[in-house]
């Protein structure tokens, strides 16, 4: 995160005008791009499913959305460690971008879970461990928005929340991990090993239909790094704009 | 010259021991909490013999849980108002010793409270919660919360909003031990073979010393000033 700039050094610091860095421009461009050519692989050019028809077309969404989410957060878990250890105010500004971008990520997981679920599970939503935890996952960011924003002393305000991103991100592994502990959830797991699943609905074989696995290696790093590394580059941006605009703020009234 | 770690910790829940035993505050607010929601769950659950038996392990878990965080924002804010904190902090202690001492304490009252509602539970829902195993997962159980209790509570008190927070910020993370200690709980009293559920505890030790070791690490950035 080069753009980054420490705020304390503010005042005197010549801010960043609306020039965005070179690197910023670039990924701005390919980012949406990369966005429909992902899109144009998992509509067009994967094969139809033979056992879901077009509604698992979604996986190739769902799935990344949430590595990306993962990605964004873990973004929070580092944030939080540099801040507490240095202390400098890009730290956390990395933080509250992961905060923010991981929670939008796992919207949009969720949401293409529900409607994907809606024909297959026959049901938006139901009490299984996988979205359960990850509702809860959620909501545990929720509640770090909501403790930031209860503290008044911007110092204690990054400490607390540098502690709380950091423990919060138990409840990610655990979304992750649980399809694989709980023997019980009716999620697939697609990928990778699992530990029982005749109670699984809606799995599919990745290699029995041509294209899917294609569609899977575009469209899994455009979610999982190109989208919330350019939302939370974004993020961080308004953020020092924001603090640029506060330092003026003061200036100006002393 | 430092106090010993030890000898330090002690003296704080020394120190909390002396003085729920003369004012009984704590305890005795939580554990009418518990008695009421025990009561409140059987009427809005209105619990028949079978159903009694799949939903007795949650209701006992959600009571031990709301009951800690009462407990836990009283005592962490009775440290703050009185300026026994900065005391504290001012003492030549090492300062995870404060975090020690007031988890012993906090977890020594939530433990109090559950082993209390264990008979009253036993006669009131007729069902016999007081078995060993039980014992343990409710050890087990109280210290996950009382572990990341202390940390997040240590937080929210210095907030604004103050009691409000605690338990928005404690719920989702205190998820895994509650999620691990229900489905322990209830398979013990619906008498499942051991082998069956013996993963559970091992997942709430695990669990708990995961916590500890992450609040422990994280303590010293919650009370510095």
């Amino acid at each position: 995160m080069t753009a980054v700039q420490d705020a304390s050094a503010l005042p005197t610091q010549q801010a960043e005008t609306g020039s965005r860095p070179r690197l910023l421009v670039a990924l701005t461009i390919i980012t949406p791009l990369a966005v429909l050519v992902g899109l144009y692989m998992a509509l067009f050019n994967a094969r139809t499913d033979i056992d879901q028809g077009d509604v698992q077309r979604i996986f190739y969404i769902h799935m990344p959305a949430f590595i990306g989410a993962f990605v964004a957060l873990g973004g929070t878990v580092i944030g939080g460690i540099q801040y507490l250890r240095t202390r400098q105010v890009k730290w956390d500004t990395l933080a509250l971008a992961g905060v923010e971008v991981g929670i939008a990520l796992a919207l949009v997981n969720l949401v293409t879970g529900m409607v994907w679920a809606r024909p297959i599970w026959n049901t938006w939503w139901t009490w299984d461990p996988r979205l359960t935890s990850e509702a809860i996952m959620v909501l545990t960011y929720a509640a770090y928005i909501m403790l930031r924003q209860g503290i008044e002393n911007p110092e204690q305000r990054r400490r607390f929340a540098a502690v709380y991103g950091i423990l919060a991100f138990i409840t990610v592994i655990i979304t992750l991990v649980i399809t694989r502990i709980r023997p019980d959830t009716i999620h697939p797991v697609v990928i990778g090993p699992s530990v029982q699943t005749d109670m699984a609905q809606g799995a599919f074989e990745v290699a029995a239909t041509s294209g899917v696995r294609t569609a899977l290696m575009v469209n899994m790093p455009v979610w999982a790094v190109l989208v919330p590394i350019t939302l939370m580059w974004y993020r961080i941006r308004l953020e020092n704009f924001n603090q640029h605009i506060q330092a003026l703020k003061m200036k100006a009234l002393s | 010259m430092k106090t010993p770690f030890l000898k330090a910790v002690l003296s704080i829940v020394r120190k909390d021991v002396q003085i729920e035993l003369r004012s009984r505050e704590l305890v005795s607010s939580m554990g009418l909490f518990a008695l009421l929601s025990i009561l409140i769950f059987s009427f809005a659950l209105e619990l028949d013999r079978s159903a009694r038996q799949e939903a007795i392990s949650g209701v006992l878990w959600v009571t031990v849980v709301f009951a800690s965080i009462l407990g836990l924002n009283r005592s962490l804010a009775m440290e703050r108002d009185q300026g026994n904190l900065d005391a504290m902090l001012l003492a030549p202690i090492d300062r995870v010793a404060i975090f020690f001492g007031k988890l012993a304490g906090n977890l020594v009252f939530a433990l109090v409270v559950g082993l209390l509602l264990l008979p009253i539970m036993t006669i009131l829902y007729n069902q016999n919660l007081l078995q060993p195993w039980l014992l343990v997962v409710l050890l087990l159980g109280t210290f996950g919360f009382a572990t990341v209790g202390t940390l997040l509570a240590m937080m929210t008190v210095q907030t604004r909003a103050r009691e409000s927070l605690l338990p928005i910020v404690m719920m989702p993370v205190a998820l895994p031990v509650l999620l691990a200690a229900v489905r322990a709980s209830t398979n013990i009293l619906t008498e499942t073979p051991i082998a069956d559920w013996i993963a559970w505890p091992q997942i709430l030790v695990v669990v708990d010393i995961i916590y500890l070791v992450a609040c422990y690490l994280l303590f010293e950035y919650v009370i510095e000033e």
